[in-house]
């Protein structure tokens, strides 16, 4: 039996339960701590939320997630805190601030917002200001409050604990129990046990079959697996990826390589939104990271995930796709890439052999002549998932499109690659009748249907004014808003 | 004073129903619900699941002993499906296994065969086919139809107004616990715990004192577990009862939002006239409910429909009528207005569309038509301390409505793809149940010999603060510090004949029946203290912080002391005080009577940028003067107006409950229902209470607070109408909520042919791209 062995608050714990089994089942009936709540087990209410410290050199990093979509195979070698773990004898900051606040009311939700202010304090060099105490927030449901006196909590949690921010300050300053001190040596301790036992704690969980094939089961951030298919993971022969094994350390990272840029499957939507050379590429990918999911839900979601769950409307999926990016797939030593552009066959069917595993993604260099637009509209604007959502990498030269990658999610069984109205754009202008007509075409390529997202109709409307949306913002000297969103000669109002 | 709870809250401390450690043996139960909307059962077989790991029972309708029976008003709703299913997600079984996980799995193995039959899921559609649940209803006052011919103006128009999930975040929940002589105890997340006591017994053919009901707190309820918390307790028990074993029974969010009643959609007509000056004069308004399989409460629901038709208005000729349809949807229930919200939006619709048939801003009706005291409402009672008037100016002032109006309009002159928009939403909320007869409660009061309180009430703490304003009202009344006080869990040993935790009316119930209570002790303890004071006069006696005063001055007593000496005289330290409210009555044959005890009244003021491009939109500031008498705990009483205000902005916007055309529910999940996260609310919010506002019948002169700011809400919807008609002048259908796609559908819909035609569309196309499908 393998045995998952971790720090539970201050306990170090070594438990044979099946390294697919959810944290929070794990932690509200096996170690009956249940200030951990189910709200919705599928990442959408933050009740579960806790926070999951990882060795980082010599310091421990301290991350919020939904505990209701991981797996505690995971956890090997890694800090569990949850709202016990917090406790001191008297109220922390944040738990008094919300106290003063009237910021719990039924008190349902309280003990993972506690966990996720609380994670925002831990980081050394924190931000803290308005804009992070509503990120913290951003994961959470609260159907009592209102938000307002949470995020005034937040304001004053942030005010009192001012810069003395991070694990060493908060201890020192009396407001996070003293044993965090000392997760990084014990955390090490464990590491090398695992290490000095042949075949290690991390090597039992991870089933890989000797000659490299995988199980079914793939577990990368859990955020699509768990969703679709919760009730059926703890039983079943899992494979964790992100445990520390060698699979683990090929697929992480961001680096340029090779005229591309190669991004790890294994990474993090909050990684890779972070990420310096992310950034430079993407100017405005902290806007996109906005609208997608929630903090705890993007320290988890990775990018391969994302991909492979090819979901029509996946956010990441769409950007990947239109920035024309190639996969790498391994099975066994053999390494095989694919454009993204023809991964996707049919509803979830894909250019995969069932045990291949998504290694890296590579996203083609782009230079200063190539804009990048991203759009996306769901029914809440954050923390949902998009009814459309399009994609735009377009090089000009010379004022004319010379290249181009278009995708549009959420109107086609699978994330749709824009190939005719890229051909349409290719040698023109950027002007409003060039566009006008690559609107046209891609209503050619679209076949929305109608469910709970939106109407077909809606769904097609939505598209044109996406990539509206998406030309203007990449060409605000060219296009204009306006020229698009008149009204239709000849037409009646529907 | 802080909420009671929150510190152990902030702390995970706080123990809900399945948080308490499990009793030895504990068995876990699990639903099987009714897969189709409509059908005859041909046949179903449990044995498979019966035979599943760690399956201890699986058991049906044929089991329950007592009446297969939890209508609460009208005797139609069984526990579990007999002969037919009459919704999807209708509970059919319940599996009972060792873990939880065990009987998820085993109800995979029950087969069911039913022959199915259409499903209903239109309200008018049930009506047409006599699908009625009583009778329509009519309240009238003064003469409608001979008053239209007066009218300088007449306006018509229909609204379709959506449902609303509840989504507390605790799903439903029980545990119940077989105790000697074939009793019960059970832990339930109820609103009711008498209902759930009454019911469970008539299940299990017990008499009502065989069954303890006990409630330490909500983790929400909002309406959503007033009536629909008893059917997953009396599966509970009934498991229970047959296994001899404790057992837990909690629904999963999949299944809770599957199997529970919601906010009911409606239907509605309305006909409105004016005279020129834009004075109303008539209305007319129909309302059809879509109750869904059963009655459950849709009844008093459809009735305060009628009593909150003309909100906040004088109407002096109205003719108002409501009807229950059934329908094939879970049966819908009470939700935070209780039918009111619903009605108010209708009439508020009937005031825009007037305001733009006539030309004038909607505001000038709106005020101009505000109730003044000594209106009579059309059910009778004449308006008392009517502040609906002195909240709308308030906010106008304090707010700067003018100020709001050249913002908006100076904004959308630029021109771009945003524009903005506002709104002015009065309120005027009746507060007592309905049902008069629901209008009393009580409470136990003990003193302990160590001058410790402890107070139980029929009222539920389900995160409103009901034990926090207990509290305070109880050390006030003892004139002793809040912290000396415990309340006590909600339990029908300790309280008979409980109402429901519900009508916004639990403070002025409870809490009046805690002064009752209070007011017997302190008034044999003055007695008692008066003599040892050498026989001075009680009556100038007063406890004011922990110290006996006579005639103003210190006497060296103390609490403990006046307890520890009461006690040794054998002065009785408990008491139970009943209330009962005064002067309300309906006659429900007449349709009149004064059936409220007061109204709460407010305005909002509403402020929205659309983006036109999109459809998308942004609540930028919502600023409120709210009615709240004189509040016990403001801190608590302004969590109320925030929260129910977040819940009113939900449902006319993003809260979108979607049915396919057979009846099951699309949105199931909260990745598919949406509610108002955290930069959904604006960060503008602000709340004012109206000044020098006195509530005679309110405890401490405070009000009741718990549903009127959801209607605060439904500002939102004419703020965003609005903007969108400065973008283009056209019509906004009268259509809620106002979501993403009703925006840009309303703005740019007339594209959609354009875009057709460029995809090559047939019309056979496009009609089969519109059937709604369930996808993952
Ligand atoms: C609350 C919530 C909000 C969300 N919001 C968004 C959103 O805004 N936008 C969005 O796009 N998505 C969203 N998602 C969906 C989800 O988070 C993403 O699709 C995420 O990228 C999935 O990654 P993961 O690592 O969690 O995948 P997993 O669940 O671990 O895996 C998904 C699938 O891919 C397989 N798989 C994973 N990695 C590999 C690999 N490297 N090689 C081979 N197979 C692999 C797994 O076996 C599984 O079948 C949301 C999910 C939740 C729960
Ligand atoms: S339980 Fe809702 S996010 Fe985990
Ligand atoms: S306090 Fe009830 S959900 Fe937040």
């Amino acid at each position: 039996m393998a045995v998952t062995r971790f720090l539970l608050n201050d306990r170090q714990i070594s438990t044979a339960q099946p390294p697919g089994l959810l944290v929070l089942d794990y932690l509200r009936h096996h170690q009956r701590q249940p200030g951990t709540k189910e709200g919705c087990k599928e990442g959408d209410c933050g009740a579960c939320t806790v926070l999951i410290g990882e060795l980082d050199g010599e310091v421990v990093c301290y991350r919020p997630v939904t505990s209701c979509l991981m797996p505690i195979g995971e956890l090997e070698g890694r800090h569990l805190v949850t709202i016990e773990g917090l406790n001191l004898p008297e109220l922390t900051p944040v738990q008094q601030a919300i106290v003063d606040q009237g910021a719990s009311q039924c008190g349902f939700c309280t003990p993972g917002i506690v966990v996720s202010l609380t994670g925002l304090l831990m980081a050394a060099d924190a931000r803290v200001d308005r804009t992070t105490v509503k990120q913290a927030l951003s994961g959470h449901l609260c159907r009592c409050t209102g938000y307002r006196s949470l995020k005034v909590a937040g304001d004053v949690a942030a005010a009192a604990v001012g810069k003395r921010t991070g694990v060493e300050a908060l201890v020192a300053d009396g407001r996070l129990p003293a044993y965090f001190l000392d997760a990084p040596a014990r955390l090490r301790q464990i590491h090398s046990d695992s290490a000095a036992e042949e075949g290690a704690a991390a090597a039992a969980v991870v089933n890989v079959a000797d000659d490299g094939t995988h199980p079914a089961m793939i577990i990368a951030g859990g955020t699509d697996l768990y969703v679709q298919r919760g009730d059926d993971v703890p039983d079943a022969e899992v494979e964790v990826l992100n445990l520390a094994s060698e699979m683990r350390q090929l697929m992480r990272g961001i680096e340029r390589w090779d005229g591309h840029l190669r991004v790890g499957a294994l990474t993090t939507f909050e990684e890779f939104g972070e990420h310096p050379e992310v950034q430079r590429w993407i100017p405005e990918i902290a806007d996109y990271m906005f609208l997608i999911a929630s903090w705890q839900i993007r320290n988890r979601a990775t990018l391969g995930g994302n991909v492979i769950n090819a979901s029509p409307i996946g956010d990441m999926t769409v950007l990947l796709l239109a920035l024309q990016s190639q996969l790498v797939l391994r099975r066994g030593d053999t390494d095989r890439t694919v454009p993204m552009g023809s991964f996707y066959r049919g509803y979830k069917v894909l250019d995969k052999a069932p045990d291949e595993i998504l290694t890296n993604i590579l996203i083609p260099d782009v230079d200063a002549q190539t804009r990048i637009g991203w759009e996306k509209v769901s029914k809440r604007k954050c923390l949902d998932i998009a009814t459309v959502n399009c994609a735009g990498r377009i090089r000009v030269e010379d004022d004319r499109v010379v290249e181009a990658g278009l995708a549009v999610g959420g109107v086609a069984p699978i994330p749709l690659e824009l190939t005719a109205t890229r051909d349409h754009l290719l040698g023109q202008p950027i002007d409003r009748s060039t566009i006008e007509g690559a609107l046209a075409v891609a209503q050619t390529e679209i076949a929305p249907i109608s469910d709970v997202r939106g109407s077909a109709d809606y769904k097609r409307l939505l598209t044109r004014q996406l990539m509206v949306a998406l030309f203007t913002g990449m060409f605000p000297d060219q296009l204009s808003v306006v020229e698009f969103i008149g009204p239709v000669p000849g037409a009646s109002a529907a | 004073m802080k909420h009671l709870d929150a510190a152990a809250h902030t702390r995970g401390e706080s123990a809900y129903v399945d948080d308490v450690r499990p009793p030895t043996g504990m068995l876990y139960a699990q639903v099987f619900p009714s897969p189709v909307p409509h059908g005859e059962i041909l046949a179903l077989d449990v044995e498979a699941a019966r035979n599943a790991p760690g399956v201890v029972a699986v058991l049906t309708a044929a089991d329950i002993p007592g009446e297969n029976q939890i209508g609460p008003i009208i005797r139609d709703e069984p526990l579990l499906a007999e002969d037919e299913v009459h919704f999807a997600g209708q509970p059919v079984a319940v599996v009972v296994a060792e873990r939880p996980e065990q009987a998820r799995k085993a109800r995979r193995h029950i087969q069911i065969k039913i022959h199915e039959k259409p499903a209903i899921t239109d309200p008018r559609q049930a009506f047409s086919a006599g699908e009625i649940i009583d009778q329509p209803q009519t309240f009238e006052i003064g003469d409608v139809d001979s008053v239209w011919a007066n009218c300088d103006v007449i306006v018509e128009g229909s609204c379709d107004i959506g449902g609303q999930e509840h989504v507390y975040l605790e799903t439903q929940r029980a545990r119940a616990e077989p105790l000697e002589g074939h009793h019960l105890r059970i832990a339930s997340s109820t609103q009711s715990p008498t209902a759930v006591q009454k019911t469970v017994a008539a299940i299990l053919e017990l008499p009502s004192h065989a069954v303890e009901v006990d409630v330490k707190r909500l983790g929400g309820g909002f309406g959503g577990k007033e009536d629909q918390a008893t059917a997953w307790s009396c599966l509970a028990a009934l498991a229970a009862h047959h296994t001899g074993q404790p057992v837990e029974l909690v629904l999963d969010r999949a299944d809770d939002v599957l199997m529970t009643g919601k906010r009911h959609p409606y239907l509605s007509d309305f006909k409105l006239g004016l005279s020129q000056d834009g004075d109303i004069l008539a209305y007319e308004a129909w309302h059809y409910q879509n109750s869904g399989a059963a009655a459950d409460l849709s009844t008093p629901v459809r009735d305060r429909t009628l009593f909150h038709s003309t909100n906040a208005y004088r109407v002096p000729n109205a003719r108002l009528m409501a009807v229950c349809c059934r329908t094939n949807l879970p049966p819908n229930t009470a939700f935070r207005g209780f039918g009111g919200p619903q009605g108010m939006f209708v009439i508020e619709s009937a005031l825009a569309k007037a305001a733009e048939t006539m030309g004038v801003p909607r505001e000038t009706l709106q005020r101009k038509n505000l109730l003044q005291d000594g209106d009579v409402f059309p059910y009778g009672q004449r308006a008392e301390a009517a502040r609906a008037v002195a909240t709308w100016d308030a906010a106008v002032s304090d707010f700067d409505l003018p100020a709001i109006g050249d913002r908006v309009a100076a904004f959308n002159r630029e021109a771009g793809a945003l524009r903005r928009g506002f709104s002015v939403m009065p309120i005027c909320f009746g507060i007592s149940f309905t049902a008069t007869h629901l209008n009393q409660a009580s409470a136990l009061v003990h003193i302990y010999t160590d001058g410790s309180v402890s107070v139980s009430t029929g009222g539920v703490e389900m995160g409103q603060g009901l034990s926090t304003n207990m509290a305070s009202i109880a050390a006030r009344a003892f004139g002793i510090r809040p912290t000396r006080i415990k309340v006590e869990s909600t339990n029908t040993t300790r309280t008979a004949n409980m109402s429901a935790s519900a009508a916004s009316a639990q403070t002025l119930l409870n809490g009046n029946a805690t002064l009752l209570a209070v007011g017997q002790i302190v008034e044999r303890l003055k007695r008692h203290v008066a003599t040892k004071l050498g026989d001075a006069n009680p009556s100038n006696v007063e406890i004011v912080d922990e110290q006996v005063l006579l005639d103003g001055s210190e006497t060296g007593w103390t609490w403990e002391r006046l307890v520890l000496t009461a006690y040794f005289d054998r002065i009785g330290l408990s008491a139970h005080g009943f209330f009962r409210t005064p002067d309300v009555w309906f006659d429900p044959q007449r349709r009149k009577g004064r059936p409220f005890a007061y109204h709460v009244y407010g305005t909002a003021i509403t402020e929205v940028t659309v983006d036109c491009l999109r459809g998308t939109y942004e609540v930028d500031a919502v600023r409120i003067v709210h009615d709240m008498g004189r509040p016990i705990n403001e801190t608590v009483d302004l969590g109320q107006v925030e929260g129910g205000l977040a819940q009113g902005l939900g449902w006319m916007t993003m809260e979108d409950l979607r049915y396919s055309a057979e009846g099951k529910i699309l949105s199931g999940a909260l990745a598919t229902y949406k509610v108002p996260d955290v930069y959904f609310m604006p960060d503008d919010l602000e709340v004012k209470f109206l000044a020098d506002a006195d509530n005679p019948l309110g405890p401490f002169h405070s009000k009741a607070v718990g549903e009127p700011p959801l209607m605060y809400g439904i500002g939102v919807f004419f703020a965003l109408r609005q903007a969108m008609r400065a973008f283009h002048g056209r019509d906004v259908a009268f259509d809620a909520p106002l979501t993403p796609e009703r925006v840009l559908m309303a703005l740019h819909g007339d594209r959609v042919t354009e875009l057709h035609r460029q995809a090559g569309l047939s019309a056979a196309d496009v009609s089969a791209a519109d059937v709604p499908v369930l996808v993952d």
